[in-house]
C-alpha cells in the first residue's frame, strides 16, 4: 500500500519563488537560478512513492535538499509546487486546523541536534508530544514511561537533558516521538551528531524497534553506511533531485551516474553484498550417478581438487574429493555415493559478511543453495576478494 | 526661528483632557484601590511578623545568604524609624512593576509574533527610555492629581520597556528546532506560545522583571516631587532643608530595598533547578 506519495515537488527559497519556477521548468539548472534570480532552489520536481512499513532513506550531502524534502512530507515547509499524498489525503490542501490533526495523528518526527527542552526532566520532554493530544495525564505518563522503556531508559526520567550523554539524549527523542503512537516517524539525520560506536548502537535500536511495530520510517542521512543498512529502499539526492532510487543492492551493484558511483566506491561492501551477488557458476558438476572415473576424468580438466555432486534435477547431493576418488579407483570401487561427504552450505540471502571467516578457513567453495536445496552457484575466496 | 513642538503637545494633551476624562478617573481608580488595598494590608501586620515572612520567603526561594541580608536590612530600616515610608515605597514598587510586567510580557510576545508592531515599539520603546524622567510627571500630575496613582503610572512607563525588550529577545531566541518540535507535534500557535517558547525565554524574561523592578525603584525619589509618600519624599525632605543625616537615613533604606529585590528577583529558583544556572 501507499503511505506517501509525492508529486512533482518542487520548493524554492526565497521573495517571490515563481520566477524561479518558471526558469526550472524551462529547463535552466540551479546555479542558473541562483544566479540569475537569487533564488535557493531547495528540491526540483521530485517524484517518489512510499510503502507502508518500510525503512525509506534519502541520503545526500549537505545543500542536497533532503533536509528540504522531508519537511515537506509534514509541511513544516510549504512546497511552492507539487503534491505530498499522505495515506491518501493530499497535504496541501488541508487548512491549518486539519494539518495539525494529520500531523498529531500520522507523523513523529525526530531530529538531529535532538531538539529537547532544557529545562524539563526527560518524562517531561517525552510527554511534550501528548500534550497536544486529548488524553487525560494518566493516559499520558503511561505511554511516556513505556515508550523510555522501549528505548532502554527506564530509570531516567527524573534527569535533565544536560545529565544525558548525546546517545542517551537521542533516545528521549525517539522516545518523544514514539509516544504518540504515530504511523509514520521522520527522521532528519537522527545520528549523525553521534560518535559512531553510539550510532551503530542507535542504528540496532531502531532496528529492532522497526521490527516489533508497524511504522513507516523516512530517515535522511549522509552517510552511505547507514543507508545501507537501515534502508529498505534509498533515495539519493544531489542539487535538489533525486538521481537514483532502488534498494541497497541496486544501488551498489548498478550505480547510474557517477555521483552515485563515487559514493558507492567509499562503502565498505561486505555489509550489503550476498552470497547471489558474488557467487559464480560451476565449471563442472557431478551427476550421482556418474562413476568414477567420470568423476576423476571433470576434477582432473578442471583442476578441481574437490567437486559437488547433484541430482538429475540439480539439487545439491553433497562433496566428492579426489583423493578420495583416486583410492576407490584403485581399490576397484564402483560406486561413488559411498565417497559423498558434507560441507557448509549457504543461502543466497547471506551477505558476504557472514560467510567470509568461514570460507577463508575452508579449502573447499562454499555451495549457494536455495530453501528447495537447488543449486544456485558456488562461492570461492577469490570472488570474496574482488568484491570487498 | 522657533518651533513650537510643545505648543502642540500642550493642545493634545488638553484634548485628551478634555475628551478622556472619565475613563483617565476610572484608571485612577483601579490603581487607588490596588494600592490602597495592599498598603492598608501590609502596614496592618506587625513590622517583625512582616520581617519574618519575608525572610522565609527567602530562604526557600532562594538562598540562606540573601535571607540574612534581608533579615539584619530589614530590621535596620525599621530600627531608624522609617518602616511606615519603607513600606510605602514596597508598594510603589510592587504595584508599578505588577502593571509594568502585566502590561510588558504581553506587549513583548506580542512584538517577537508581529513583525508591524516590532516596527512601530522599538523607537516608541527608545523614546520612553531615553526622555528624562521628569517630564512624564508633567501629564501625570494634569491627567491624575498628585499624590501615589500619578506616580505609578510614571514609574510604569519608565519601567516597562525592558520587560518588553526582554521578553522579545527571549522569544525571539528561542532555537528554531524547538519551533519545529513543537509544529511536528501539532501544536497550536497558543500551545507552542506555552509549552515551548515561554519556558525557553524564561531566562531572559526574569532578567526584564529583575529590571524593570530595579527602574521602579530609581523613579521612586524622582515620583516624591509629584507627592508620592515614602522614603522618596523623606530624601525630599533632607534636600529641602538641607539635612544630610535625613537624606541618608532614607537613602539607606531605599538601597537596602534595592539590593533584596535585586538578589531576589534574579536569583529566584523555579521547582527543582534553577533557571540562571
Amino acid at each position: 500500500m501507499n503511505k506517501i506519495e509525492v508529486h512533482n515537488l518542487t520548493h524554492i527559497f526565497g521573495h517571490n519563488p515563481k520566477r524561479g519556477l518558471k526558469m526550472i521548468k524551462t529547463g535552466h539548472t540551479k546555479k542558473d537560478v541562483l544566479k540569475q534570480t537569487g533564488l535557493t532552489v531547495g528540491i526540483n520536481n521530485v517524484n517518489f512513492t512510499i510503502q507502508s512499513n518500510e525503512i525509506f532513506v534519502i541520503m545526500g550531502l549537505s545543500g542536497s535538499g533532503k533536509s528540504t524534502l522531508l519537511r515537506c512530507l509534514n509541511r513544516l515547509i510549504d512546497p511552492v509546487e507539487g503534491r505530498v499524498i499522505v495515506n491518501g489525503t493530499d497535504i496541501k490542501s488541508l487548512d491549518k486546523k486539519a494539518l495539525r490533526e494529520i500531523r498529531k495523528k500520522e507523523f513523529g518526527m525526530v531530529f538531529q541536534n535532538f531538539g529537547l527542552l532544557p529545562y524539563k526532566t526527560v518524562l517531561e520532554n517525552t510527554t511534550l508530544g501528548l500534550d497536544a493530544q486529548a488524553l487525560s495525564e494518566e493516559e499520558k505518563m503511561n505511554r511516556a514511561e513505556s515508550s523510555l522503556q522501549k528505548v532502554g531508559l527506564k530509570g531516567w526520567e527524573d534527569k535533565y537533558p544536560g545529565e544525558l550523554s548525546g546517545g542517551m539524549k537521542q533516545r528521549v527523542g525517539l522516545a518523544r516521538a514514539l509516544a504518540v503512537n504515530p504511523s509514520i516517524l521522520l527522521m532528519d539525520e537522527p545520528f549523525s551528531a553521534l560518535d559512531p560506536l553510539i550510532k551503530q548502537e542507535m542504528q540496532e535500536l531502531l532496528l529492532d524497534l522497526y521490527d516489533e511495530m508497524n511504522k513507516t520510517i523516512v530517515f535522511i542521512t549522509h552517510d552511505l553506511d547507514e543507508a545501507l543498512k537501515l534502508g529498505d529502499r534509498i533515495a539519493i539526492m544531489k542539487d535538489g533531485e533525486i538521481v537514483q532510487l532502488g534498494t541497497p543492492e541496486d544501488i551498489l551493484t548498478n550505480s547510474k551516474t557517477p555521483y552515485v558511483e563515487d559514493f558507492v566506491k567509499n562503502v565498505n561492501r561486505s555489509i550489503v553484498l550476498t552470497a547471489s551477488n558474488i557467487m559464480i557458476k560451476p565449471a563442472a558438476l557431478l551427476y550421482e550417478n556418474d562413476g568414477l572415473n567420470v568423476a576423476r576424468y571433470k576434477m582432473s580438466q578442471n583442476n578441481f581438487t574437490s567437486i559437488f555432486v547433484v541430482d538429475h534435477k540439480r539439487r545439491y547431493k553433497g562433496i566428492v574429493r579426489f583423493e578420495d576418488v583416486y583410492k576407490a579407483i584403485k581399490n576397484g570401487d564402483k560406486d561413488i555415493s559411498a565417497l559423498i561427504r558434507q560441507t557448509k552450505t549457504v543461502s543466497p540471502d547471506d551477505t558476504i559478511n557472514d560467510i567470509a571467516s568461514d570460507l577463508s578457513q575452508s579449502n573447499v567453495p562454499f555451495p549457494v543453495l536455495d530453501s528447495g536445496n537447488y543449486l544456485l552457484g558456488i562461492l570461492v575466496k577469490g570472488t570474496i576478494l574482488e568484491n570487498i | 526661528m522657533n518651533i513650537k513642538i510643545g505648543y502642540f503637545v500642550e493642545l493634545f494633551i488638553h484634548y485628551l483632557l478634555d475628551h478622556f476624562k472619565p475613563f483617565f478617573s476610572s484608571i485612577a481608580n483601579i490603581i487607588e484601590g490596588f494600592m490602597v488595598g495592599t498598603e492598608s494590608v501590609l502596614l496592618f501586620l506587625p513590622p517583625l511578623v512582616f520581617i519574618g515572612s519575608l525572610v522565609i520567603f527567602a530562604w526557600i526561594f532562594t538562598s540562606r545568604k540573601i535571607a540574612f541580608f534581608s533579615f539584619f536590612g530589614l530590621l535596620l530600616v525599621f530600627g531608624m524609624g522609617l518602616w511606615i515610608s519603607f513600606i510605602q515605597t514596597f508598594v510603589l514598587v510592587l504595584v508599578a512593576g505588577f502593571f509594568s510586567l502585566f502590561l510588558g510580557i504581553p506587549i513583548g510576545i506580542l512584538c517577537s509574533k508581529s513583525k508591524h508592531t516590532d516596527r512601530i515599539l522599538t523607537p516608541t520603546l527608545d523614546f520612553m527610555q531615553t526622555m528624562p524622567p521628569f517630564v512624564y510627571l508633567i501629564p501625570a500630575v494634569m491627567f491624575f492629581g498628585i499624590g501615589q496613582v500619578p506616580a505609578v503610572i510614571s514609574t510604569v512607563i519608565f519601567a516597562m520597556p525592558p520587560a518588553i525588550r526582554l521578553t522579545r529577545l527571549g522569544l525571539n531566541q528561542v532555537p528554531d528546532e524547538l519551533i519545529e518540535v513543537g509544529n511536528s507535534f501539532g501544536f497550536t500557535p497558543f500551545e507552542l506560545l506555552l509549552k515551548i517558547q515561554l519556558p525557553m525565554a524564561l531566562p531572559s524574561i526574569m532578567a526584564g522583571v529583575n529590571q524593570s523592578i530595579m527602574l521602579s525603584l530609581s523613579m521612586v525619589v524622582i515620583a516624591s516631587m509629584i507627592g508620592a509618600s515614602g522614603l522618596g519624599s523623606n530624601v525630599l525632605n533632607g534636600i529641602q532643608k538641607m539635612e544630610i543625616g535625613v537624606g541618608f537615613e532614607a537613602g539607606l533604606s531605599v538601597v537596602i530595598l534595592a539590593i533584596m529585590l535585586d538578589r531576589i528577583t534574579s536569583n529566584i529558583k523555579f521547582g527543582k533547578k534553577n533557571i540562571n544556572k
